[in-house]
């Protein structure tokens, strides 16, 4: 049985329908690409998924639970970890006291975080406002992380950073894979994400429209969808 | 960090001044400064309470002066209870009044935490101005009941005539009152600070700063919020019930939304959610009453001019004018 099951989704912003109907699944420990240009409905997807949109039709099932009637808190302690598009930390609150706060029983503590990013551990007195964008990229993914979550959905992961930092990123993201962590990932760098994904959904117009494993993703196809 | 060391050593200083200053005025014979003193601290902590709510949490209430009320009215009724020697209720059981600080204060707290909890239950559904005008109407219609109940002076108020015992303290004395009431302001200070560095205290500030992103990490920004006005609504409760011991009267002018305006003005005159905001603003509010009060009744002038340069000039109030910005600002 899939761990995250999406079926003829739409959503609307209020009169406005931002999906037309995607389908996407995830298995335990499977990485997930959601591919598509700007605008085709991504984040869209996302924020369907954590319930942070709530206005929409069709099926999201998480390991089981139908999350349509649940809030956005509830769907996170299904266990859906999220690092949002543009990162959005508390600003004001420590490093230490970002993780703090998000922190809920599971393998995923503190230590673990700051080891998988080292760079965490050497600010964790310092307010995320003063942290490097890519600082706080890291910030984002280890406070999804320590929500424990059994997805985690990394939304424009390595958007608008250094390449030496999204090389560090994809390193974490490898890492996770191994470890077995479910992950569903947006990203605009497709060569990267054909490297790590085990499936590639691309969205265009608001539906999913191919589905297969990067192997399959041909030129034509990103021709077609991505604009490659 | 600089800041928050300078700020630690600053609320010290402002801790020894406000002890200091009534010990002196004590030794000096001069037991009213002791009275006035002992009014600010125990509007400060009225103080406190609202600034768990507005400074860590960011909800604006206008209405905290009905906490502050209950607070007096639990204290109140029940002190006038026991000098009467009638009992509050007979039936199905009996409640006899109590003379007694610590179930009055006790009482005082159950009731506007109750209290809190109900009228935040209803307005943490609304946000922005609507949560400010909900908690105002609340507090509003609280005062309204207060005045319409004659069994308890209705507008005229309640007088308790003797000052409640605490034991092992001889609460007549003003210094000694003063103490109680000091130690009480520093144990509800030190709550909050600890509080304020737990992980519920990190998550109302996470709430304050962005909702949805809390609510995506699977916290109910809805039950923080409420929590954190429950527990201000308790701690304004509490100062209510030593308000009334020390001026041995209650009166609906309690839940006035004059006083809700005037628990802000400490906040905003000290410093939002900095822990002696409260402490400094509502010293400087009853110096301010004081000093320009003697030489006319339009006092209130300058405290609207000291609140206007604060809020020009000093967002951070008296607090972050001298131990510098609060790190979340």
């Amino acid at each position: 049985m899939s761990l995250l099951e999406v079926r003829r989704l739409e959503a609307f912003y209020g009169a406005s329908q931002a999906l037309f109907g995607v389908d996407l699944e995830i298995a335990e420990g499977e990485l997930v690409a959601l591919m598509g240009r700007n605008g085709m409905g991504k984040t869209t997807t996302v924020r369907a998924i954590t319930r942070m949109l709530r206005t929409t039709r069709g099926e999201i099932r998480f390991d089981g639970h139908d999350l349509a009637a649940l809030p956005s808190f509830r769907a996170a302690r299904l266990g859906i970890g999220l690092a949002p598009e543009g990162r959005r930390c508390f600003a004001g609150l420590t490093v230490a006291e970002n993780l703090m706060a998000s922190a809920r029983p599971g393998p995923w503590t503190i230590d673990r975080a700051t080891a998988l990013f080292p760079r965490l551990g050497e600010r964790m007195g310092q307010t995320a406002a003063t942290l490097s964008g890519g600082e706080q990229q890291m910030l984002a993914i280890a406070r999804a992380l320590m929500t424990n979550p059994r997805l985690l959905i990394l939304d424009e992961a390595t958007e608008g950073l250094a390449p030496v930092v999204r090389h560090e990123i994809w390193a974490a993201i490898a890492l996770l894979k191994q470890g077995g962590q479910s992950i569903l990932v947006i990203d605009k760098a497709f060569s990267e994400l054909r490297a790590v994904a085990d499936r590639c959904v691309i969205l265009a117009r608001g539906q999913s429209v191919w589905t297969g494993t990067p192997a399959g993703l041909t030129r034509e196809i990103e021709t077609e969808f991505l604009g490659v | 960090m600089r800041d928050l060391v300078t700020e630690h050593r600053l609320n010290i200083v402002l801790a020894l001044i406000l002890l200091g200053g009534p010990l002196i005025a004590h030794f000096a014979d001069e037991p009213f400064l002791v009275t006035l003193a002992t009014r600010a601290t125990i509007l400060a902590l009225a103080g406190v309470g609202l600034n768990i709510a507005l400074g860590l949490g960011g909800l604006v209430s206008f209405g905290h002066a009905a906490f502050f009320g209950l607070g007096g009215y639990a204290v109140g009724i029940l002190a006038s209870h026991h000098q009467t020697y009638e009992p509050l209720m007979t039936w199905p059981f009996t409640v006899n009044g109590s003379n007694q600080m610590l179930v009055l204060w006790l009482v005082a707290v159950l009731v506007s935490g109750l209290a809190a909890l109900v009228i935040g239950a209803l307005s943490l559904r609304t946000s922005g101005v609507y949560f400010i005008m909900i908690t105002l109407a609340f507090a509003q219609m609280l005062f309204f009941f207060a005045i319409s109940w004659p069994a308890y002076g209705g507008e005229d108020g309640l007088s308790i005539y003797v000052r409640n015992a605490f034991p092992g303290v001889n609460t007549l004395r003003p210094l000694d009152f003063f103490l109680l009431c000091y130690g009480v302001l520093m144990l509800v200070l030190l709550a909050q600070w600890r509080m304020t560095g737990a992980r519920f205290g990190i998550a109302l500030q996470a709430v304050r700063q962005n909702e949805g992103r809390v609510a995506a990490l699977g916290l109910s920004p809805y039950r923080i919020k409420l929590a954190a006005f429950v527990i201000s609504g308790m701690v304004t409760g509490l100062a209510g019930a030593l308000y009334v011991d020390l001026n041995r009267f209650v009166s609906p002018s309690m839940m006035s939304w004059h006083l809700s305006g005037e628990i802000m003005v400490f906040i905003i005159l000290g410093g939002v959610a900095r822990l002696f905001g409260p402490v400094v603003g509502a010293c400087l509010f009853v110096l301010f009453e004081h000093v320009f009060g003697s030489f006319t009744e339009h006092w209130q002038f300058f405290l609207g001019a000291a609140l206007l340069g604060v809020v020009l000039f000093a967002r951070g109030g008296f607090i972050g004018l001298v131990a510098g910005r609060a790190r979340h600002d």
